[in-house]
C-alpha cells in the first residue's frame, strides 16, 4: 500500500517540478512549487518524520513561498515580459542536467541499507525523540541559528530600504 | 717559528702590504709619501732576502712553511705552502734587489704622472706575486703567482689607460699568456692525474722510478713548456712582448726584462727532474729557443723605436736561456737569467732616462749625440751594451759562453747558428748605442735646449746596475780559468746535480771563446763604420727600399699573419653567433615564449564573458566531471 | 493512520535515490534554462528540497536521527537565504528595471 502512495506522490512531485521550470507565467511557477512542497511533505510523513513534515509545510509553503509571491507581485511580472534563451543554451542545459542525473544515480547506487525496522515505523522522526537529539547533541548549532536569523533579518531590512535622496 | 721562516714570510708579505696600502689609500697620499712607502716595502723585502741568503750555503737544507690547507679533494691535498732553497735564494735576490732599484727609479721617472701612487701600488703587487711564484712549494701556488704576475703585467702595460692602443697591447699580452697557460694547465693536470700530487718534493720522489723517454711524461713536460713559451715569449707566442713596450719604461725594465719573462725558465729549472727524464721535450725546447734567438735578433736589426729594439733583444736572450735548458744545462740557464736581469734592466732604465730627457721621444731617428748632454746615462748604457754583446770580463760573456760551450758539445752546427745570433745581438745593440749617443742630434732644436741629466733617483740605480753588470759574471767562472771558480754550480749543486759541464776539452773551450770574442769585436767595428760617424740615418719602415730590410722592419708581418689566421676568423665566428644565433634564434625563442603566453591568455580571457548562465553551465559540467572521474577511477 | 502504515511493504532505498536525483536534476535544468531570476531561485529551492528528501530517507532507513537534524538546519538556512536573496533581487530590479539574469554583464574582460 505504501508503495502506491509513494509512487503517486513521486509522480506528482516530479510533474509539478517540471511544470515549475517550464511555466511561462512566474506566478504559475510559484503555485506549482507550493504543490511540489506538499508532496514532499507527504514523503516525509511516509518516512515517519512527522515533525519535519509539519515544519516543512509551515516554513516552506507557508513562509518562503509566500515571500516569493510577494516579490513576484511587487515586480509585477507576467507572461509577456518573460525573456527567452537561445536553442543552443536550452540544449546544452538539458544535456548537462541529464548527464548529472546519470552520474548521480550511478554514484549513489552503492548505498545499500537493510533497515532493521521498516522506515515507516522508525521512532526517530517523532517530536520527542528528535527534540532529545536536537537539544542534547546539537544544542550549539541550534543556538547559533538564532544568530543566523538575526543577521539575515538585518541584511534583508538593509537591502530592502529605499535610498533616501 | 724560526727566524728563517719569519724572514721568508716578511719577504713575501711586505710587498703585499705595500700594495694594499697604496691601492686602497692611494688617492689621499701625497706623491712623496707614496714613493717612500713603495720603495721601502720592497727594500724591506730585499733586506729579508739578503739576510736569508747570508744564512744559506750550498749544503743548507731546503725548508718549507705551510700556512694552511688551501683545498683538498679526495686524495689530493693542496696547501698554501712556501719553500726556500738555493734556487729560491738567488731568484729572490734578483727580484727584490732589481725591484727596489726600479722602484727608486720610478720615483723619479713617474714624478709628474698623475697615476703615480697607483703605479707604485701595482708595482708592489707585481713583486708580491713574483715572490709567490718563486717561493711556491707546489705547482698550484706557483701557478697562482704565475697568473698574478700576468694580471699585474696587464695592469701595468695598460697603465696609461686613456690611450686605447695601450689597452689593446695589454689585452694582447694577457690573451697570449692565457694561451700558454692552457698548455701549462694541461701539463699540471696530466701530472696530478698520474702522481696525485702538486708538491715539488713529492713529485721528485714520485718520478724517481720512471724510465727516460716515458711517453706520458714527455707529453706532460711538453705541455708545461708551452706555458713557458707564453710567459717567456718564445716562438710562436712572442708578439706580445714588443707590444708590451706601451707601458712605462720601469715596467718594461722590471717585468719584461728581469723578472716576469724569466718565470718560464724558473718553471723548467724548478721541475728539472721531470725534464731530465724526457730528452724529446728538451730537444723541442732547444730548437724553439734557437729559432727564437735568431729570429728576434734579425728583427732587432731594423727597428727604430729604442724600446722595441730592447724588447726584441729580450726575446732573443730568452731564446738563449732556453737553448741552455734544452741542452740539459739547467744551472747555466739560470746563470744567464741572473746576468741578463742586470744588464737588461740597466739598458731599459738607461733608455728610460734618455726618453725622459727628450720628453718622451722614443724614435731613434730623432736622437743622436747625447753623449755630452747625458754623461751618466751614456757611460752606464755603454757598460750595459758591452755586457750584452758578451765581451769579457763583463757579465754577459761568462753566461753566454757557457751556453755556447754546452751547445757545441751537443751539436757544432747548432753552435754556429747560436753564434750568429749572438753576433747579430752585438751588432744591433751597438747600432742602438751609436744612433742614440754618437753623431749629431737629429731632433728639433726646441727640445734640444731642454735636455738635461736625470735626477739622482734615476741615475743611482743606473750606476748600481752598471756595477752589477760588470761583476755579476764572476759567480760562474768556468773551470778552464779556475778549478773551483764556478761558485754558482757549486751553490746549486745539491738542488740541481750538475755533471761535468760539457765534456769538451779546455783547449776547445778556449778556442770557442776566442772565436766568439773576436767575432763580436768585428761586429762592433762594422757597427761603428756604419753608424758610428753619424752619417747613416735610419729610415722608417715605409721609406725602406730594400725588400728584405722592409720585411725585417715590418717584423716579418707576423702580427698580420696571426690576425689573418686566428683573430679574423674568431671575430667572424663571434659576429655570427652574436648577430645571428644570439639576437635572432635565442632571443626569438625567448620572445616567442612571451608572445605565446600573451596569445593563450588572450584566448582564455574570453571565458570571462560576465554571463551567469555560462558560469552555471560550467559549474555543472565541472561537477559532472568530478563525479565521473571518481566513478571511473 | 497506524493501520494504514501497518500493511507496509518496503520501498527500496534506490527508489528514493532515483526520486531525489530526478528532482535535483530538474532543479539544475531550471537554473540553467530559465533567465528569470525568480524562477532560477525557485529551482534552487527545489534542489535543496531534493537533498532534504534524500537525507530524511537515509536517516529513516539507517535509523539514525542525525539526518533529520541536518534537514532541520537546512531548512533554517534556506529560510534565511531566501530572505536575503529576494532582497538582493529587488535591489537588482530597482537598478536594471528587469529580472533578466543576462542584464548583469559588466563584470567581464
Amino acid at each position: 500500500m505504501t508503495e502506491y502512495i509513494f509512487y503517486f506522490l513521486s509522480f506528482v512531485s516530479v510533474l509539478t517540478a517540471l511544470l515549475v521550470i517550464s511555466a511561462r507565467n512566474p506566478i504559475h511557477s510559484v503555485l506549482y512549487l507550493i504543490l511540489c512542497f506538499f508532496t514532499i511533505a507527504g514523503h516525509y510523513i511516509l518516512l515517519n518524520a512527522q515533525f519535519l513534515a509539519i515544519v516543512h509545510i509551515i516554513v516552506y509553503s507557508g513562509a518562503i513561498m509566500v515571500l516569493f509571491l510577494f516579490v513576484v507581485m511587487l515586480l509585477n511580472m507576467n507572461a509577456e515580459s518573460e525573456p527567452k534563451k537561445p536553442m543552443l543554451a536550452k540544449l546544452s542545459a538539458t544535456l548537462a542536467s541529464g548527464l548529472l542525473f546519470l552520474v548521480l544515480v550511478t554514484a549513489l547506487k552503492k548505498a545499500e541499507l537493510n533497515p532493521s525496522v521498516s522506515p515507516s515505523e522508525s521512532e526517530i522522526g517523532l517530536v520527542k525523540n528528535l527534540g532529545k537529539v536536537l537539544f542534547n547533541d546539537f544544542l550549539l548549532p541550534f543556538e547559533i541559528t538564532s544568530v543566523l536569523f538575526l543577521s539575515a533579518m538585518v541584511g534583508a531590512v538593509l537591502l530592502g530600504k529605499k535610498e533616501l535622496d | 717559528m724560526s727566524t728563517t721562516e719569519i724572514l721568508l714570510l716578511v719577504c713575501l708579505l711586505a710587498p703585499l702590504s705595500g700594495a694594499g696600502l697604496l691601492l686602497i689609500l692611494g688617492r689621499s697620499l701625497p706623491k712623496a709619501v707614496a714613493a717612500v712607502f713603495g720603495v721601502s716595502f720592497i727594500a724591506i723585502s730585499f733586506i729579508a732576502a739578503l739576510l736569508l741568503f747570508m744564512q744559506t750555503s750550498a749544503e743548507s737544507a731546503a725548508f718549507k712553511i705551510n700556512l694552511f690547507t688551501w683545498f683538498s679533494a679526495g686524495k689530493l691535498n693542496v696547501d698554501m705552502a712556501f719553500r726556500y732553497d738555493q734556487l729560491t735564494a738567488l731568484f729572490l735576490l734578483v727580484i727584490t734587489g732589481i725591484g727596489s732599484l726600479i722602484h727608486l727609479y720610478s720615483a723619479g721617472y713617474m714624478h709628474e704622472d698623475e697615476g703615480h701612487n697607483r703605479f707604485f701600488g701595482y708595482l708592489n703587487f707585481f713583486v708580491f706575486f713574483m715572490i709567490m711564484l718563486v717561493t711556491g712549494a707546489n705547482m698550484v701556488v706557483m701557478f697562482a703567482g704565475w697568473e698574478g704576475v700576468g694580471l699585474c703585467s696587464y695592469l701595468l702595460i695598460g697603465f696609461w689607460y686613456k690611450n686605447n692602443d695601450y689597452n689593446l697591447a695589454a689585452r694582447k699580452a694577457f690573451v697570449m699568456n692565457r694561451i700558454g697557460d692552457l698548455g701549462l694547465l694541461a701539463g699540471l693536470f696530466m701530472l696530478v692525474n698520474k702522481y696525485n700530487t702538486f708538491d715539488f718534493e713529492a713529485l721528485q720522489n714520485a718520478v724517481a722510478g720512471v724510465q727516460t723517454g716515458d711517453a706520458y711524461l714527455t707529453t706532460a713536460t711538453a705541455c708545461l713548456f708551452i706555458g713557458a713559451m707564453g710567459k717567456s715569449a718564445q716562438i710562436p707566442l712572442f708578439t706580445w712582448l714588443p707590444d708590451a713596450m706601451a707601458g712605462p719604461t720601469p715596467v718594461s725594465a722590471l717585468i719584461h726584462a728581469a723578472t716576469m719573462v724569466t718565470a718560464g725558465i724558473y718553471l723548467v729549472v724548478r721541475t728539472h727532474f721531470l725534464f731530465s727524464l724526457t730528452p724529446a721535450t728538451l730537444d723541442f725546447i732547444l730548437y724553439i729557443g734557437l729559432a727564437t734567438a735568431l729570429f728576434a735578433a734579425t728583427i732587432g736589426l731594423r727597428q727604430n723605436d729604442i724600446k722595441k729594439v730592447l724588447a726584441y733583444s729580450t726575446v732573443s736572450q730568452l731564446g738563449f736561456m732556453f737553448i741552455a735548458l734544452g741542452t740539459g744545462a739547467f744551472a747555466t740557464g739560470f746563470f744567464h737569467v741572473f746576468t741578463h736581469a742586470f744588464f737588461k734592466a740597466l739598458l731599459f732604465l738607461g733608455a728610460g732616462s734618455v726618453i725622459h730627457a727628450l720628453h718622451h721621444e722614443q724614435d731613434m731617428r730623432f736622437m743622436g749625440g747625447l753623449k755630452k748632454k747625458l754623461p751618466l746615462t751614456w757611460i752606464t748604457f755603454l757598460i750595459g751594451t758591452i755586457a750584452i754583446a758578451g765581451l769579457p770580463p763583463f757579465a754577459g760573456f761568462f753566461s753566454k759562453d757557457e751556453i755556447l760551450a754546452h751547445l757545441y758539445a751537443k751539436n757544432p752546427m747548432l753552435w754556429g747558428v747560436a753564434l750568429l745570433g749572438s753576433l747579430l745581438t752585438a751588432f744591433y745593440m751597438f747600432r742602438l748605442y751609436y744612433l742614440v749617443f754618437h753623431g749629431t742630434y737629429r731632433g728639433d732644436s726646441h727640445s734640444a735646449s731642454h735636455i738635461h741629466e736625470s735626477p739622482w733617483t734615476m741615475t743611482m740605480p743606473l750606476a748600481i746596475l752598471a756595477l752589477c753588470s760588470i761583476v755579476a759574471g764572476l759567480i760562474g767562472i768556468p773551470a778552464v780559468f779556475s778549478e773551483h771558480g764556478h761558485w754558482l754550480n757549486h751553490f746549486l749543486g745539491k738542488l740541481i746535480p750538475v755533471h761535468h759541464p760539457h765534456g769538451i776539452s779546455h783547449a776547445t773551450e778556449l778556442t770557442l771563446m776566442g772565436v766568439s770574442v773576436t767575432a763580436v769585436l768585428v761586429m762592433v767595428a762594422i757597427a761603428f763604420r756604419v753608424y758610428g760617424q753619424g752619417k747613416v740615418v735610419p729610415v722608417s719602415a715605409e721609406e725602406e727600399t730594400n725588400p728584405f730590410f722592409r720585411l725585417l722592419a715590418d717584423k716579418y708581418r707576423i702580427d698580420e699573419l696571426y690576425h689573418f689566421l686566428f683573430v679574423a676568423p674568431f671575430n667572424a665566428i663571434s659576429q655570427f653567433f652574436g648577430k645571428l644565433i644570439d639576437a635572432q634564434v635565442i632571443d626569438g625563442i625567448v620572445n616567442a615564449m612571451g608572445s605565446l603566453a600573451m596569445t593563450l591568455s588572450g584566448m582564455l580571457r574570453l571565458l570571462h564573458n560576465g554571463r551567469i548562465g555560462t558560469y552555471l553551465l560550467a559549474m555543472t559540467v565541472g561537477v559532472i566531471l568530478v563525479l565521473a572521474y571518481n566513478l571511473i577511477f | 493512520m497506524q493501520e494504514l502504515l501497518q500493511n507496509v511493504r518496503l520501498v527500496p532505498i534506490e527508489h528514493y535515490i532515483w526520486l531525489s536525483s530526478l528532482l535535483f536534476c530538474i532543479g539544475v535544468m531550471g537554473v540553467l534554462l530559465r533567465r528569470n531570476t525568480i524562477v532560477m531561485f525557485m529551482s534552487i529551492e527545489l534542489m535543496l528540497n531534493a537533498v532534504n528528501l534524500l537525507f530524511v530517507a537515509f536517516s529513516a532507513y539507517a535509523n539514525k536521527p542525525e539526518g533529520e537534524v541536518f534537514v532541520f538546519f537546512v531548512m533554517v538556512v534556506a529560510a534565511a537565504e531566501v530572505a536575503v536573496g529576494l532582497g538582493l533581487l529587488v535591489m537588482i530590479y530597482r537598478n536594471q528595471n528587469t529580472t533578466d539574469s543576462e542584464a548583469l554583464q559588466t563584470l567581464k574582460w
